[in-house]
């Protein structure tokens, strides 16, 4: 990567890598409508670099366009919007290709739906959803993702379409560090035998790294027990008791420190249930179609059975601790080794799974079975439903307890009158409360229509709260730059983590309230 | 610019939400086809920072009707904001952030005027502040947002039941971000909790201590802050290290390298060196445009009462999924900073001077080199120096004669005290209350309990 690129992307290269940044320098993106929502989405998406960007609209900018839309100006009246919005793009970084499509989406999705297959990701916004459902089709046929993106008054959507959506580098906050205490293999134990915790020299005392701490004296434990370790809370406790009794003094940071970890003794061996559901997924059962990603979770699955005795291969780093710096750098080198050993044995489990399946065993590189082994503990597979399955068959129980759910009663209620506007437009065609005068009249038709949704899913009797109502009508399909603004900034956010195959997406659909700020992920 | 031309058409959405009556809004809402031209003309919002989310700010706010803005910010443009800072241009770069970002929002949303302020935040009076009716924070620092903070809570005065005076809070809206988190916040001094309050929201960061940097280096960041912190000194005799000096930066990474060979410890980098020693934090365009939105609409809401508002700490965390959480924090009943101020009891005789040496000893205050006001009057300033030498004399006047001979009343005190071991300016409210006083009618008698 060049110096100034570098630089320009230095506080982003941070999150993402080199590797984050290529993937995103070689996606494409389309954009349907560019009025705020869609534009903001876009202008996060140029600034941080992005392959290239096609914006679609077929409208002329009008004076109102004005008032909420930042890539449009003055003399940008009368013009093409996409033109306008493109040139503005293209104004941010030069670094990125800047086209445009003067034509409606509604048009391309009806008469050209083979335009959307030169995409990465289709970007859809403010698309009325009997488009949107044919669009999702279009898109899911040729695994093109789509990300939808609606502002709707102080309320609006983002959801996400596609078949599978693998992760391996998912970067979560807080993960427990793979140190595996509970269970350490020989050439850690036997580093951990050559101190003497009863050391009298305090300067060794109080450098002895908790990791080599906690080995021997759960050893000691296990050797008092019966060969097991702490497991009940007492157990737990006592644990902790005696290794605060091998203090010299109460300052000594790597006892704290040890106490501080002395419950990762007693973790579970084994993995966890979400990699377990992972490795007994059918789509582990490889074959010549299958993904790198499955071919490797396959190897994994091996793995696991076979020469991890239950454990997946090691990560092989370590938090920093107090140590002396020998100590530490030994350990950290002991991991290392392991996590090594562990990797190649992948690494032929990988070779040989590929054989099996007439690929070329070459064709998965070893820096990625190596980056895989060291995220192994938390890869991640989201499945996304297509939108006419979620419109046809809704997940009932799941939506009922959401109902009733003081916490989620507006974005619940936001979600179905955000489907009865689009269909009171496909009705009437305008928007509830678009015009002053019919608010009266269009406050009960919203009304009927959310009611009829209500019972085509199943829910009779059940209604929305008469506020939230009258609100969607005020809101009269109004665009606000700041919830466009935010809405656009969440459905960059997505595009670039299912871009950069990093992080874990949003999965269900994400409703925006504008009114508390009391915004929620509705799970379908 | 002619704005003139541009009909209230432009404003047709915002409209939606400010000419029509709606059945979720403010008990103070009055909708109007007015409302939007008059929050265009009559309020005025100050914008505190001009970096990642001042410039979002500014575009949000000028895009929701707002037409008088101004913004402050001390810095200069670099080339690593332009990943996100999208008012800026690479031929910007050295410039002021606050005069180019007004200047683009200016050039493109016509009828509204953004004034910029080239400088410190410390560098304003105080009465500054009081010009605005709302001040949207965009900060990446705890001092500068603490400073605000005890700033427009200054301006707070409280009746004799303690309870806030409307016409004197100074609502401020703050957001924040780091990677993929951020948060946005309503403060309403005296109702929610101001910043001080849950301070707690913000640990100071950990620093290594220096014997393991000396002695037990372990990682490439102690390789770097050894020879940053300690190595530095040691060569340079008395020449300040500067982070934004390339060959001071070529140099500790250098020397970080050296000692972590030494030593057999890995990953030292040029870019990791950088990010330690400047304690740099990821920062994306993305988080930084949805707390902006957050804290655009916030703002534009609380002004026109057009909906509720957010009760009172909004978090996001878009790493594994989208996490949006509010939570209801409560007031801090004590808080130095929005509470009615500390109370302190004095004799009538009590001169300035000894009153001023009196706050560097008290143990909730300890201000030093404070300057006093009292009813916007200076009793004392430390400067500047033709300020000083104005109110000087007052030094040797019983407090209680500068004070009109009130038998209590609130003083403001500026000053620096030390936080974390660092100085950091300050401003207290004090309440004194003169011993042997009475009014004329006393309060609390008079009210029979
Ligand atoms: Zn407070």
């Amino acid at each position: 990567m060049a110096t100034e690129a570098k630089t320009k992307y230095d506080r982003q290269l941070r999150i993402w890598g080199e590797q984050g940044q290529s993937a995103l320098e070689k996606a494409s993106i389309c954009l349907l409508n560019c009025g705020p929502t869609g534009s903001e989405a876009l202008k996060n998406l140029v600034l941080g670099g992005i392959g290239s960007v096609t914006v679609v609209d077929g409208s002329k900018v009008e004076a109102f366009d004005l008032g909420n839309n930042f890539m449009l100006d003055q003399e940008s009246l009368g013009q093409s919007k996409a033109k306008c919005v493109s040139a503005f793009l293209q104004e941010l970084n030069d670094a990125v290709k800047a086209k445009f499509v003067e034509e409606s989406p509604e048009t391309l999705i009806e008469t050209k739906p083979s335009f959307f297959t030169q995409f990465t990701l289709v970007i859809a916004t403010q698309l009325l959803d009997r488009y949107l459902l044919k669009l999702d089709k279009i898109c899911w046929q040729a695994n093109v993702i789509l990300v939808v993106a609606r502002s709707y008054g102080l309320t609006g959507l983002v959801r996400i379409s596609m078949k599978e959506h693998d992760v391996i580098e998912s970067k979560p906050d807080h993960f427990l560090d793979d140190l595996r205490l509970h269970n350490p293999w020989p050439e850690l134990k036997e580093y951990a035998h050559t101190f003497d915790l009863n050391v009298k020299t305090p300067v060794v005392h109080k450098h002895i790294p908790y990791i080599v701490i906690l080995i021997n004296i759960a050893e000691e434990w296990a050797n008092t027990h019966g060969g097991s370790l702490p497991s009940t809370r007492q157990e737990k406790r006592d644990f902790k008791d005696q290794v605060k009794a091998h203090m010299l003094n109460l300052d000594e940071e790597n006892y704290k420190e040890a106490m501080d970890a002395s419950f990762k003794v007693s973790a579970p061996r084994g993995i966890s249930s979400h990699l377990l559901q992972i490795i007994n997924d059918s789509a582990a059962e490889v074959d010549s179609t299958s993904s790198d990603f499955w071919v490797l979770v396959a190897a994994l699955k091996e793995f696991i059975e076979n020469e991890g005795d239950g454990e997946p291969p090691l990560e092989g780093s370590i938090p920093d601790m107090t140590s002396l710096t020998d100590y530490y750098i030994n350990l950290q080198k002991i991991y290392q080794a392991k996590a090594e050993s562990d990797c190649l044995a992948m690494e032929q489990r990988v070779r040989n799974i590929l054989k099996r399946i007439g690929r070329d065993p070459e064709s998965i590189s070893k820096a990625s079975i190596k980056n895989f082994c060291k995220n192994a503990r938390k890869l991640f597979v989201c499945r996304y439903r297509q939108l006419e399955d979620e419109y046809n068959t809704p997940v009932l129980p799941e939506l009922q307890k959401y109902l009733t759910d003081e916490d989620y009663s507006f974005a619940v209620g936001f979600y179905i009158l955000l489907r009865a506007v689009d269909r009171f437009a496909a009705n009437y065609n305008r928007f509830p409360g678009m015009f002053d005068g019919d608010m009266d009249e269009d406050i009960s038709w919203l009304k009927t229509i959310a009611v009829g949704i209500l019972n085509d899913l199943g829910f009779h009797g059940s209604t929305i709260p008469e506020d939230l109502i009258n609100e969607m009508c005020r809101f009269g399909g109004a665009e606000l730059h700041a919830v466009a603004a935010l809405i656009g900034g969440i459905a960059s956010q997505e595009v670039i983590k299912l871009v950069t195959k990093q992080f874990v997406p949003l999965t269900g659909t994400f409703i925006f309230n504008g009114i508390d700020q009391k915004s929620q992920v509705l799970p379908f | 610019m002619a704005d003139e031309a541009l009909p209230e058409i432009r404003w047709r959405d915002v409209n939606k939400l400010l000419a029509r009556p709606g059945n979720i809004v403010a008990p103070t809402f009055a909708h109007s086809p007015q409302l939007r031209d008059d929050l265009g003309k009559y309020v005025r919002v100050l914008v505190v920072g001009a970096g990642g989310l001042g410039c979002e700010l500014l575009k949000d706010l000028a895009l929701m009707g707002f037409q008088n803005i101004d913004v402050i910010d001390m810095d200069t443009i670099e080339v690593s904001n332009l990943n996100r800072q999208f008012l800026f241009r690479l031929q910007d770069v050295g410039k002021s952030k606050a005069e180019v970002a007004a200047k683009r929002v200016m050039q493109r949303v016509s009828g509204v005027t953004i004034v910029p302020h080239f400088c410190r935040i410390e560098d304003k009076d105080i009465e500054f502040y009081n010009n605005f009716q709302i001040i949207v924070l965009g900060l990446d620092s705890i001092e500068a947002r603490s400073y605000i903070n005890s700033v427009a809570c200054s301006f707070l005065e409280y009746d004799d039941n303690d309870n806030p005076i409307e016409e004197t809070v100074k609502p401020m809206v703050d957001g924040g971000t780091e990677g993929f988190k951020g948060h946005a916040r309503v403060i309403m001094p005296g109702t929610t909790p101001c910043f001080e309050c849950t301070i707690w929201l913000f640990p100071p960061q950990v620093k290594f201590p220096l014997c393991t940097l000396a002695e037990t280096p372990r990682t490439a960041a102690h390789c770097i802050e050894y020879a940053h912190l300690i190595r530095w000194d040691e060569v340079h005799s008395g020449k300040a290290f500067d982070a934004d000096n390339p060959e001071h930066m070529q140099w500790v990474y250098s020397e970080a390298v050296k000692r972590a060979d030494l030593f057999g410890i890995t990953g030292v980098t040029y870019s990791l060196t950088q990010g330690v020693v400047k304690n740099i934090i990821p920062a994306i365009a993305s988080t930084n445009a949805i707390i902006s939105a957050a804290c655009a609409l916030e703002t534009f809401k609380l002004v026109s009462g057009c909906s509720k508002t957010l009760s009172n700490y909004l978090t996001y965390n878009g790493l594994d999924g989208i996490h949006i959480k509010a939570t209801d924090f409560v007031r801090e009943k004590d808080c130095l900073v929005c509470g009615p101020g500390t109370l302190i009891e004095l004799e009538t005789s009590v001169t300035l001077l000894q009153f001023i040496e009196s706050l560097a000893e008290h143990p909730k205050l300890l201000i030093s080199k404070p300057s006093i006001t009292y009813r916007g009057n200076n009793l004392y300033m430390q400067a500047p120096p033709i300020l000083e030498e104005m109110t000087r004399s007052n030094l040797r006047l019983p407090l209680f004669n500068l004070m009109d001979k009130v038998p209590k009343g609130t003083v403001h005190v500026s000053g620096s005290t030390d936080k974390d071991g660092k100085r950091t300016s300050c401003l207290r409210k004090l309440r004194v209350v003169f011993k042997g006083v009475d009014g004329i009618v006393d309060m609390d008698v008079a009210g029979g309990s």
